[in-house]
């Protein structure tokens, strides 16, 4: 029995977990659960990713999930009530039609999906082999993830990086940088 | 061989006891009943990762792991210091001092 054998079992848990706490976050009113839940949620999507061998993005998950967002979510909640007002049944059937006709939509073209880990998909074969094969001697550093974003595709980082900065002075000049302005008034 | 057979028995005892903390989260009742639940679930996550690390082979696991813990101790402060003052933007040494100057007479 391989390792990869092994951990099946443990994305059928992480899944099963995470399912039960995506119906939580539906049914539960009171809305500090439900930031909790998430909290929870990002936690477990972070080892789930381990677990599939995605340890940048379990990274990833584990930094802006679990600690920011969640921190988000409760000054979010500072400007709220704690409680969610009731929803009426439409907007839940409209919803409910939404999420099975994207869920339906996905399970459709899971077909056309490589397998998991399969050696000729072309996330293997085409450009990504070159980068696992050249990022030894052409950049010099032992992570490859790193290596694509930080250089082979160093510019669209970049783009990243502007796109989120130009957001995050909108929303900066929105509402303000805090503080200094309400004691003011 | 025995390691991978005792690797894979703590990881699913692990699981278990992060499902015990998800129904623990989902029935509350209290609000310091859910900050225990998810600090707890984190430390779960946490030996998890380093178990499973173990369990593959590799020690990449282990810098998440690392990670978690700062995270999951941090998220725990922000979200304590949120109920007590219901703010998160002054220091909590300022909170202190503010306490003590009125005399703790909030509590």
């Amino acid at each position: 029995m391989s390792a990869s054998d092994i951990t099946q079992y443990f994305d059928y848990i992480f899944m099963a977990m995470l399912l039960c706490i995506g119906i939580a976050v539906i049914r539960l009113r009171n809305l500090f659960a439900v930031v909790m839940l998430t909290g929870a949620y990002s936690l477990i999507s972070a080892a789930w990713f381990v677990s599939l061998d995605a340890v940048d993005v379990g990274f990833t998950e584990a930094a802006v999930g679990a600690g920011i967002s969640t921190v988000l979510l409760l000054g979010a909640m500072l400007l709220t009530s704690r409680e969610a007002d009731k929803t009426s049944l439409g907007r839940h059937a409209a919803a409910a039609v939404v999420t099975i006709a994207a869920g339906a939509g996905l399970f459709y073209a899971l077909g056309d999906m490589p397998v998991y880990g399969d050696a000729a998909s072309p996330a293997n074969t085409g450009v990504g082999m070159e980068y696992v094969d050249l990022t030894a001697e052409q950049i010099v550093i032992p992570n490859v993830v790193t290596a694509v974003l930080a250089s082979y595709r160093g510019f669209d980082t970049m783009g990243e990086v502007f796109v989120v900065f130009a957001a995050g002075l909108g929303v900066a000049l929105l509402i303000g940088l805090g503080g200094s302005k309400r004691e003011e008034d | 061989m025995i390691t991978p057979v005792l690797d894979f028995g703590i990881a699913i005892v692990l699981a278990i006891s992060m499902v015990l903390m998800i129904s623990r989260l989902f029935i509350g009742p209290t609000l310091y009943d859910r900050v225990l639940a998810v600090n707890s679930f984190g430390t779960k996550t946490v030996l998890f990762l380093a178990v499973f690390s173990l369990m593959v082979g590799r020690g990449d696991g282990l810098d998440i792991a690392l990670l978690y813990a700062l995270i999951n101790f941090i998220a725990t402060i922000a979200i304590l210091k949120f109920f007590r003052y219901r703010s998160l933007d002054v220091a909590l040494s300022q909170m202190a001092l503010r306490r003590a100057l009125d005399g703790e007479e909030d509590d």
